[in-house]
């Protein structure tokens, strides 16, 4: 977009340069750019006062579900979730059909992106076919723009291969993200092992089926020196795991999602689909670890996890039904609570939403210094609404959260400053 | 009628509920309106003419996901002997085999105007999704290692029997409380009623945080039965899903089974009870499943009444119907 746009009064938080303050951002031909030099021309104002300016939310960690499952989402859909989010970009996982695990699937899901509401930064399989077997072609993948290595929701069973692929990651200088599941101790689970599993008849999953992985990949990052990072946590011994790797130095980050730090087991009560992702949730103790590592560092980013499924997949038998829930048009508002709870401060939140993803996935992003892309979130803190799963622009439905009525939200996103949302 | 069921339980009282998914969802004064129809019906069963036209012009569906003799046997016997009218469905012949979800089946049965249909399923918590899809009401037959509510009530009806009470009794109930439906819908009832429960088995056989439910872990067979009123068995398995839960059939016999030494801990007047079917020799042995203090087959008896209640109640029969049904 050719011009220049004036943000004005809005509250500037930007973690990269420590800034929380009371400001005007000056944009021009999408970049950045800085008010002192930038005054004259025709400018485009915009009044935000009352209103947070954070450089645009990065999610580490969405499920597109093109190619091969397009009736589930698109990545043009899932892209306008994101921007409706307040997401300027997103990490997709390779868990599509085909599998993203070679250049020309990374390829293919890179140009469907290009026109699309939001950045798309793939990330490649693991392992051919994430089968747990071979290697996938990672150089491949990387010159085609995966940024990131994992067999989400396939976690990868196998010691050895999960080494060599952290060494060869390490050579193309790839992270490694590991979706962290012992699947001989969860297998048939379909909820978190405990009071409420035994109450609901449902086979549980042990908190220790996560953090067991967590340590066995901790030990080989260890090991191998690898980048290494963790998603979706979800309890308080994984936690553990991670503050004491940190400790000791290894290079180690992790990720948690807002159903983890907003809901507990419970809601799965009544057999409740759309309570049912996995990891699972977990206990109230388990939350607030969540809710405490998120601000002392153990946690380094908050992601959706978001799994669009149709009523083919959810409107089934508990035990039938498909893990996952939606998350991008949510995960702000539900983030925003943190900070009125007085868990973390607003700028911890863009941290934990923009700065510290876009270092994850190794892209740009995530700050608002001048010459930076235009990629700005705007955000109403005070704007109160009803979330409706129906009226989504998620094709995926499925949300624990319909209905809940909603604290603070994206009015505005702005990629490269072109609108790609408003609600004003 | 005890002084206890007699404050508890209305002449005229009605069944609150639409469906039947649970104990859990049942207060003591419902429990003791099932036990008192079940009773008054119960002479049904032992006449000459076994059929009362209470029921009749109503359909009931029996929807049976899973194998299943005993139970799908009772309620078709509780609804014949109502004269309402019967179908079996069992998955085998259904179109569970063709891919059909529960709620096309749900949709399709429906639309043919049962008023109520019984559901067996394997999976816990199926009874609530088939309520949320259909019209008529849903009596839960079983799920998963959820609940199985009829099962709950005719033991209690048995115990109420043998005991004269359902409150301050020593309830012992041995076995994989893990998996068992009829494990969770007995521990609720009989809390509910004012009972202990203690449960033992091996740990592989006891589920997380169970005490949650009200009922007591105990290290041994011996501290469960020790000075119980009653004790209830349940049927095992050695695995399930490549999971191993016990090592042998004859190890599980020797330390976990009911035999005459074992229940001479349990008092004096202790029944001994069990779902069905028993695993002679395992769970309990041959002289104690068929002993004195036996009372399964009582169960078996008891089983079709509790079922012509529920349907009753669940149906909303009026006492009018029930009158020419006695003339």
């Amino acid at each position: 977009m050719g011009g220049t746009l004036r943000l004005l009064n809005g509250r500037i938080l930007d973690p990269t340069q420590q800034r929380d303050e009371i400001a005007d951002l000056f944009i021009r031909d999408g970049v950045v750019v800085d008010a002192l030099s930038d005054e004259g021309g025709d400018v485009e104002c915009l009044d935000v006062a009352g209103c947070w300016v954070v450089p645009g939310l990065i999610d580490v960690h969405v499920h597109l579900r093109e190619p091969g499952e397009e009736y589930k989402e698109t990545i043009a859909s899932g892209c306008l979730a994101a921007a409706a989010g307040g997401f300027t970009a997103v990490a997709c996982m390779p868990n599509t059909k085909p599998v993203n695990d070679n250049g020309s699937i990374t390829r293919y899901i890179v140009e469907q992106a290009l026109t699309c509401a939001a950045r798309v930064y793939p990330v490649g399989a693991i392992s051919q076919g994430s089968g747990g077997d071979k290697l996938a072609e990672y150089g491949e993948m990387k010159d085609a723009g995966a940024v990131a290595l994992t067999d989400d929701g396939r976690p990868v069973v196998d010691s050895q291969l999960m080494r060599r692929a952290m060494e060869y990651a390490s050579s193309h200088g790839l992270p490694i993200m590991s979706h962290s599941e012992e699947i001989a101790l969860s297998r048939h689970g379909s909820m978190h092992e405990g009071a409420v599993s035994t109450r609901l008849g449902l086979k549980g999953i042990p908190a220790a089926a996560e953090s067991i992985m967590v340590y066995r990949d901790v030990a080989l990052a260890e090991l191998t020196g690898a980048r290494l990072h963790i998603a979706h946590v979800s309890t308080e011994q994984s936690l553990a795991v991670i503050r004491a790797a940190k400790t000791r130095g290894v290079k180690v980050t992790a990720e948690t999602a807002p159903h983890y730090f907003t809901l507990t087991d419970e809601a799965v009560e009544g057999y409740n689909t759309h309570a049912k992702m996995n990891p699972p949730l977990r206990t109230e103790k388990d939350r607030q670890a969540i809710r405490d590592a998120l601000a002392d560092g153990t946690l380094d980013a908050i992601a959706t996890d978001h799994a669009p499924h149709s009523v083919l997949e959810k409107d089934v038998e508990f035990n039938l039904a498909a893990n996952g829930i939606v998350g991008l048009e949510t995960s702000l508002p539900l983030s925003l609570a943190l900070v009125r709870d007085g868990v973390i401060s607003p700028l911890r939140l863009v941290e934990l939403m923009s700065s510290a993803p876009a270092a994850i996935l190794g892209v740009a992003g995530g700050t608002l210094r001048p010459g930076a892309a235009a990629d700005v979130t705007v955000i109403d803190p005070q704007r109160i609404f009803t979330f409706n799963a129906a009226e989504s622009f998620s094709k995926g439905k499925n949300s624990p959260f319909d209905g809940w009525r909603l604290q603070g939200r994206a009015v505005l996103t702005l990629l490269a400053g072109r609108v790609t949302f408003s609600d004003r | 009628m005890t002084g206890f069921m007699a404050e508890h339980t209305g002449q005229d009282q009605h069944f609150r509920h639409q469906h039947l998914f649970g104990i859990e969802q049942l207060s003591v004064s419902d429990i003791l309106l099932v036990l008192n129809t079940a009773r008054s019906f119960r002479d049904i069963s032992a006449r000459a003419i076994k059929k009362v036209p209470t029921l009749r012009g109503k359909t009931v569906v029996n929807l049976f996901f899973e194998p299943s003799t005993r139970t799908r046997l009772s309620f078709e016997i509780a609804a014949k002997r109502m004269s309402a009218d019967t179908f079996n469905i069992s998955a085998a012949g259904s179109s569970a085999v063709k891919g059909e979800t529960l709620i096309d089946t749900a949709k399709n049965i429906q639309a043919m105007k049962p008023d109520v249909v019984i559901l067996r399923h394997s999976s816990s918590g199926a009874p609530y999704l088939l309520a949320r899809n259909i019209e008529a009401a849903v009596i839960n037959a079983g799920d998963g290692a959820h609940e199985h509510p009829s099962q709950g009530l005719l033991d209690m009806m048995t115990v109420l029997d043998h005991k004269g009470r359902l409150d301050g009794l020593k309830v012992a109930i041995i076995g994989d409380i893990a998996h068992s439906r009829v494990a969770r819908s007995d521990i609720l009832g009989f809390v509910k009623m004012g009972s202990e429960v203690f449960l033992a088995g091996p740990q592989t056989f006891i589920p997380p945080e169970v005490s949650r439910l009200g009922a007591t872990v105990c290290g041994s067979v011996a501290e469960a039965v020790r000075d119980a009123d009653v004790v209830m068995t349940l049927r095992i398995q050695l695995e399930r899903q490549n999971d191993p839960l016990i090592p042998t059939l004859r190890e599980y016999a020797k330390f976990y089974g009911i035999n005459k030494a074992v229940l001479e801990l349990a008092r004096e007047d202790a029944i001994v009870m069990h779902p069905g079917p028993v695993n002679r020799g395992v769970e309990l042995s041959p002289d104690v499943a068929d002993g004195s203090r036996s009372v399964i087959l009582d169960q078996v008896t008891n089983g079709v009444a509790v079922r012509m209640a529920l349907l009753y109640l669940i149906l909303g029969g009026s006492k009018g119907n029930e009158g020419q049904g006695d003339k």
